[in-house]
C-alpha cells in the first residue's frame, strides 16, 4: 500500500442492527491535504470518523490509516493521529495546562517535552491567559480551542476533526478556522466533517459528500458549486396558490428546476443582477404578488437538492435511536 | 511538521500503571476543585453516626452485652461504627458510577480510547483514586466515633489491618459501579443505578443489626453478603461487640471470606469493565 495515503477506505459497510450508517464508502486522503466530510446529520460522517480513529470496527470493508490497518494494528493507528470530536471532550476540573499535561503523559511522552509544547500549544492558541484556570470557567470557543490543543500534543501527522465549530458562535467559528488553516499550513493533513459547505469551503481542497452512508459527490467546492447550478434566486409568494405559477416563471428564467416549499420558489440562475430585474418584470406581468425576492449562493440544501433531490433535513430521520452504539451523524 | 514529540523511556513498572496513575492524578485533582462534594461525601456519613448513636442507641440491643441501659446504649456505639464504616466505603461505589458516566458524556471516554495508552488503565486510575478518597472520608468517620465513644481495643496492627480491609472493599466496589456506569446512558440514570443496589447490599447486613434478629431466609443472604463479613471482621479486628453469629462459614472466617470475595469479585467486574470499555462509545 502506498505509505503516501494518510488515509484510504474502501467499501466500508457499518450496521448499527437494522440501521445502515455506512453503505460502501470509500475514500482517499493524500498525505498534506485537507479533505472535507460534508453532508447533513445521519449521513455518516461520524461514524466513518470513528472507525478510522479506532473508536468503532467496520462491519465491512477496509480502513488504513497511515498504512495501518484501524482494525487489526489500532495501536499504531492511535499514535499517528489526532482526535477531535463534536464534544470538546476536555475535564473540565483540571486546568488547561493539566489536561495537556494528562495527555502528553497518556500519550507517553517526556515530561520536559510536554511541558514545553503545552506552553507553545497554550500561546498559539491564545489560552496562555487562561492556562491555570479550570476549563470550567472557559467559554465554548476556548474549551474547543484546547480540545484542539490536547489532541496535537503529540504532533500527530494526521488530524481528524469531527464538526470542528459546531454550536460555537460566529466569531469562535472563524478563531477555529484560523487554528486550522495554521495546522494545514505546517503540513498536518486534515479530515474534517462538517454540515457548513462554507466551512468545507473555507478549509477544504477537496470535498466529499456524503449521503445515506454513500458518497455522492467529490471534488473541489468550485466544482461542486458549478455542478449544482451557482445562485440561486429566491422568491416568496404572497399567496400560497401562486407558487406553481411562480415556479413556471423561474424556470422560465433560470437554468435548472425550481424548488417549492410552501410559499417559498427557488431555482438555479446565472446572471447575477440582470436576473433579477428580469424576474420582478415576468413577475409583475405574471400577476403574481412576492413578499420577498433574493439572490443567494449555493447552501448545502441546495447541494443536497441538486444532488439527491431530497432536502438536508429529511435525513436526521435516518438517524438510529441514541444508544449505546454513539451517534452515527 | 517539525520534528516527532520525543517518547519517555518504558518505565519500571510498566505503561499500563504509569497510565492508571496519570487517570488517578487527574481524578483526585478533581475531587479536590470540588470540594462540595468530598464535603457532602464526608458529612453524609458523620450524620449516619450521630442518627444511629443518639436516635437508635440502646434501642438496638446487641446479644451478648451491656447489663444496664447504659451500658448497652455505650456497646451498640462500638458495635455500630464498623457497620457504618463498611457501609460508607460501599456507598463509594456510587461515586465510580457517576463518574464514568460523566466521562462517557463528556466524550472524554472517546478521547482515551483513541490514545495509544493502556485502555484497562482509565478504569484502574478512576477505581484507585475513588479508593483512595475513603481514606480521607474514614480518617472524619473515626475521629467522629471516637467523639461519641466508639473504642479501638484490638490493637494498632489489627487496626491496621481493619482499615487496609475496608479500602480493598471500597475498591472492589469501585470496580462494580464503573461497570455499572459503563452501562449507563446517561449520568442521571446513573446516579439512580449507582445507588439502587447498595441499599439492600448494606441493610440486608450486620452493619445495623445482628444477623441473629433476622428471619431464618434472611439470615443466609445477609450470612453471605460481604458487607456483613467485612463488618464482622472490622468488628473483630477493632475489638468492638460482635455479637453472636449464626452458623455460616463466611461468619466463622469473616477476614478470609472478605478478601476472597474481594478478589473475586475484582477479576468479575474489571474483566466486564475493560471488555466494555473496548466498546463503549459516547452518547
Amino acid at each position: 500500500m502506498a505509505d503516501d495515503q494518510a488515509v484510504f477506505a474502501e467499501g466500508v459497510v457499518k450496521r448499527f442492527g437494522d440501521v445502515v450508517a455506512l453503505d460502501g464508502m470509500d475514500l482517499t486522503v493524500e498525505r498534506g491535504q485537507v479533505v472535507g466530510l460534508l453532508g447533513p446529520n445521519g449521513a455518516g460522517k461520524t461514524t466513518m470518523v470513528r472507525i478510522l480513529s479506532t473508536l468503532l470496527t467496520p462491519t465491512e470493508g477496509v480502513a488504513r490509516v497511515a498504512g495501518f490497518d484501524v482494525v487489526r494494528q489500532p495501536d499504531e493507528v492511535r499514535r499517528v493521529i489526532g482526535l477531535t470530536g463534536q464534544y470538546a471532550a476536555v475535564d473540565e476540573y483540571l486546568t488547561g495546562r493539566e489536561n495537556l499535561r494528562m495527555f502528553g503523559g497518556l500519550y507517553h511522552l517526556e515530561s520536559s517535552y510536554v511541558k514545553r509544547r503545552s506552553q507553545e500549544l497554550l500561546d498559539s492558541f491564545e489560552l496562555s491567559e487562561a492556562a491555570d484556570r479550570p476549563v470550567r470557567t472557559y467559554s465554548g470557543g476556548m474549551r474547543r480551542r484546547l480540545d484542539l490543543a490536547s489532541s496535537l500534543i503529540a504532533k500527530p501527522s494526521i488530524l481528524f476533526l469531527d464538526e470542528p465549530t459546531t454550536g460555537l458562535d460566529p466569531r469562535s467559528r472563524l478563531g477555529m478556522w484560523a487554528v486550522i488553516e495554521g495546522l494545514v499550513a505546517e503540513g498536518t493533513t486534515v479530515l474534517l466533517t462538517t454540515q457548513y459547505l462554507e466551512e468545507a469551503d473555507q478549509l477544504a481542497q477537496d470535498i466529499v459528500v456524503i449521503d445515506h452512508g454513500r458518497v455522492i459527490a467529490h471534488g473541489t467546492a468550485e466544482a461542486l458549486k458549478d455542478q449544482i447550478g451557482g445562485d440561486r434566486i429566491e422568491i416568496t409568494v404572497m399567496n400560497i396558490a401562486q407558487a406553481g405559477a411562480a415556479a413556471e416563471v423561474l424556470r422560465s428564467l433560470g437554468n435548472g428546476a425550481p424548488l417549492v416549499e410552501e410559499a417559498k420558489v427557488s431555482a438555479p440562475v446565472s446572471g447575477g443582477s440582470t436576473v433579477m430585474i428580469s424576474a420582478i418584470r415576468a413577475l409583475d406581468s405574471a400577476g403574481i404578488e412576492v413578499t420577498d425576492l433574493l439572490l443567494r449562493r449555493p447552501t448545502l440544501d441546495d447541494v443536497f437538492m441538486s444532488l439527491t433531490g431530497h432536502a438536508a433535513e429529511d435525513e436526521q430521520q435516518a438517524q438510529p435511536k441514541r444508544g449505546r452504539k454513539g451517534k452515527t451523524s | 511538521m517539525s520534528s516527532a514529540a520525543p517518547m519517555q523511556g518504558r518505565p519500571i513498572l510498566g505503561w499500563a500503571i504509569h497510565d492508571g496513575l496519570v487517570v488517578a492524578r487527574r481524578n483526585l485533582i478533581q475531587s479536590i476543585r470540588v470540594p462540595e462534594s468530598l464535603f457532602f461525601s464526608l458529612v453524609q456519613p458523620v450524620i449516619f453516626v450521630l442518627l444511629f448513636a443518639y436516635v437508635f442507641g440502646g434501642a438496638i440491643p446487641i446479644p451478648g452485652d451491656g447489663a444496664t441501659q447504659e451500658d448497652a446504649a455505650a456497646a451498640y456505639r462500638n458495635y455500630l461504627m464498623p457497620g457504618i464504616f463498611g457501609q460508607t466505603v460501599a456507598f463509594a461505589a456510587a461515586a465510580s458510577t457517576v463518574g464514568i458516566a460523566e466521562d462517557m458524556r463528556k466524550g472524554l471516554i472517546d478521547r482515551f480510547r483513541a490514545l495509544p495508552m493502556s485502555h484497562g488503565a482509565v478504569l484502574t486510575g478512576r477505581t484507585f483514586a475513588d479508593a483512595a478518597r475513603q481514606i480521607l472520608v474514614l480518617a472524619v468517620l473515626s475521629i467522629t466515633g471516637l467523639v461519641v465513644g466508639w473504642r479501638i481495643t484490638g490493637g494498632v496492627l489489627n487496626a491496621i489491618y481493619a482499615y487496609l480491609l475496608l479500602l480493598l472493599f471500597a475498591y472492589t466496589v469501585a470496580w462494580i459501579g464503573a461497570t455499572i456506569g459503563l452501562s449507563m446512558p446517561n449520568p442521571e440514570t446513573a446516579s439512580t443505578a449507582g445507588l439502587a443496589w447498595l441499599f439492600p447490599l448494606t441493610f440486608l447486613s450486620n452493619a445495623f443489626v445482628p444477623i441473629s434478629s433476622m428471619p431464618a431466609w434472611l439470615q443466609t443472604f445477609a450470612a453471605f453478603n460481604p458487607v456483613s463479613t467485612l463488618v464482622l471482621a472490622t468488628r473483630e479486628l477493632f475489638g468492638n461487640p460482635t455479637g453472636i453469629q449464626p452458623d455460616y462459614w463466611p461468619l466463622q472466617n469473616p477476614v478470609i471470606y472478605t478478601v476472597l470475595a474481594c478478589a473475586v469479585l475484582i477479576t468479575i467486574f474489571a474483566t466486564l469493565s475493560v471488555r466494555k470499555f473496548g466498546r463503549t462509545t459516547s452518547k
